[in-house]
């Protein structure tokens, strides 16, 4: 297995930590991932493409990309990550803070690119 | 970074309000005079975001519209030194066969012009699927510079990657040329993404254009006109102005004014409303430019 750690400090508000992992099977939590949710990318939408959490909580989005090196970005958060299809991409969420934070695939990928985005949605 | 409003910007610019636009080849100042000798005053005319083979309720008019601006740029009283159209040629199609017949229509159409002198760029709906491969069988480059009457410029290509880069053999490119012009030599800088961070989750910003905007920062009269967001708009990175146009299409709303960037209805009572072209006067000896905005259908 192949992973790759990159550490990004948002400000005090934040840590992702994509992780890419060959995607065979179910999606199980590692120590300190905290809530896992898993995400299918597939032309053109995200299934789910509704999150919520609470605020502070710590969550790790482990997602598949089915058909294309999507995107998943989150530039309120200052986090983005490709998304090599046949792997699971873990993106990891610490300390999350109250809001509607847009996620949205940032490799043009096709007629309805345009339309590939969801929200997580952080509450108090 | 700092994003003015059109009475400000006028303001800045000693302007006050009205229909002409002054920017900022010399941040309002006059600085810069080209050296050549052909440096007489001219203008051009930008037009943007066509999507050509677009079908939806936003445009009811959606194989019209470009005729009908091709129709009022004809009819201006003074022809043009040339026209540039800033991108999105045409409306993104899966189908690469669709993808080429809907370039060759757009084309067909285009030559109409009376100017003979037409600059063509792609936007990510013409290139990003394929790396531009059938806009350079229909257009040619998709980046280059040239040099009009003591203006120098430049064409960036920031769509035909798919993560919407420069890149880095670019970025070189770009850096090259800008070493063979002088620091206040007037440059005008085409490209079809916004090179700031104007809205990022609408999809509105360039990967690396932080590093492309660095390699633009020495000159001192540089403007950026752009497309992709489908209005026009007016920022500042620095001294560097960056001009957003219009649509020929359909109208995208305000930067960051709602959730998502779903395109405008059309409005029946003001039909084609959004929508339009500008011109952009040029005087190199000043490195000044003015820019007028138009509507498809005079009112």
């Amino acid at each position: 297995m192949k992973r790759r750690d990159v550490l990004r400090c948002l400000g005090g508000v934040a840590v992702a930590l994509p992780l890419l992992e060959l995607g065979v099977g179910h999606v199980r939590a590692a120590e300190g991932e905290g809530r896992v949710i898993e995400l299918e990318a597939r032309r053109f939408r995200y299934t789910p493409n509704e999150i919520h959490a609470r605020a502070g909580e710590t969550l790790t989005l482990a997602i598949r990309s089915v058909d294309f090196v999507h995107g998943f970005s989150m530039p309120e958060l200052g986090l983005r990550s490709d998304l090599p299809p046949g792997r699971v991409t873990r993106i990891r969420l610490a300390d999350l803070p109250v809001g509607r934070w847009t996620f949205l695939c940032d490799n043009f990928c096709g007629e309805g690119h345009e339309e590939m985005n969801g929200m997580l949605i952080v509450e108090a | 970074m700092n994003t003015m409003d059109r009475r400000r910007f006028l303001e800045l610019c000693g302007l006050g309000g009205g229909a002409v636009f002054a920017s900022a080849l010399a941040g309002c100042s006059s600085l810069g005079a080209a050296k050549s000798a052909d440096a007489a005053d001219f203008y051009f005319v930008q037009l943007s975001d066509v999507h050509w083979g677009f079908r939806g309720p936003e445009n009811p008019d959606p194989t019209g519209t470009l005729p009908k601006a091709i129709a009022a740029v004809n009819a201006l009283p003074r022809q043009p030194d040339f026209i540039v159209f800033t991108g999105d040629l045409t409306h993104t199609t899966d189908d690469p066969e669709e993808r080429r017949r809907r370039m060759a229509e757009f084309k067909g159409v285009a030559a109409a012009l009376k100017v003979p002198t037409v600059h063509f760029m792609p936007g990510e709906h013409d290139a990003s699927l394929d790396r531009g491969a059938a806009f350079q069988e229909y257009f040619g480059a998709t980046h280059y510079t040239f040099d009009h009457k003591g203006i120098h410029f430049i064409v960036l290509d920031n769509v035909s990657d798919p993560g919407a880069r420069v890149g880095t053999e670019q970025l070189e490119w770009l850096k090259a040329d800008l070493e063979r012009q002088d620091k206040d030599a007037p440059i005008v800088l085409f490209t079809h993404r916004p090179l700031f961070d104007l809205v990022p989750k609408w999809d509105w910003a360039t990967r690396d254009g932080a590093q492309v905007i660095a390699a633009l920062m020495p000159y001192r009269n540089l403007t950026v006109l752009y497309g992709h967001i489908h209005q026009e708009h007016h920022h500042l990175t620095g001294h560097i102005a960056h001009h957003s146009a219009k649509s020929l299409m359909f109208p995208l709303p305000a930067p960051g004014s709602q959730e998502k960037r779903t395109p405008l209805p059309w409005n029946p009572a003001v039909p084609y409303q959004g929508l339009g072209f500008r011109e952009v006067d040029a005087e190199p000896r000043t490195a000044r430019l003015a820019i007028q905005e138009f509507p498809v259908v005079a009112t």
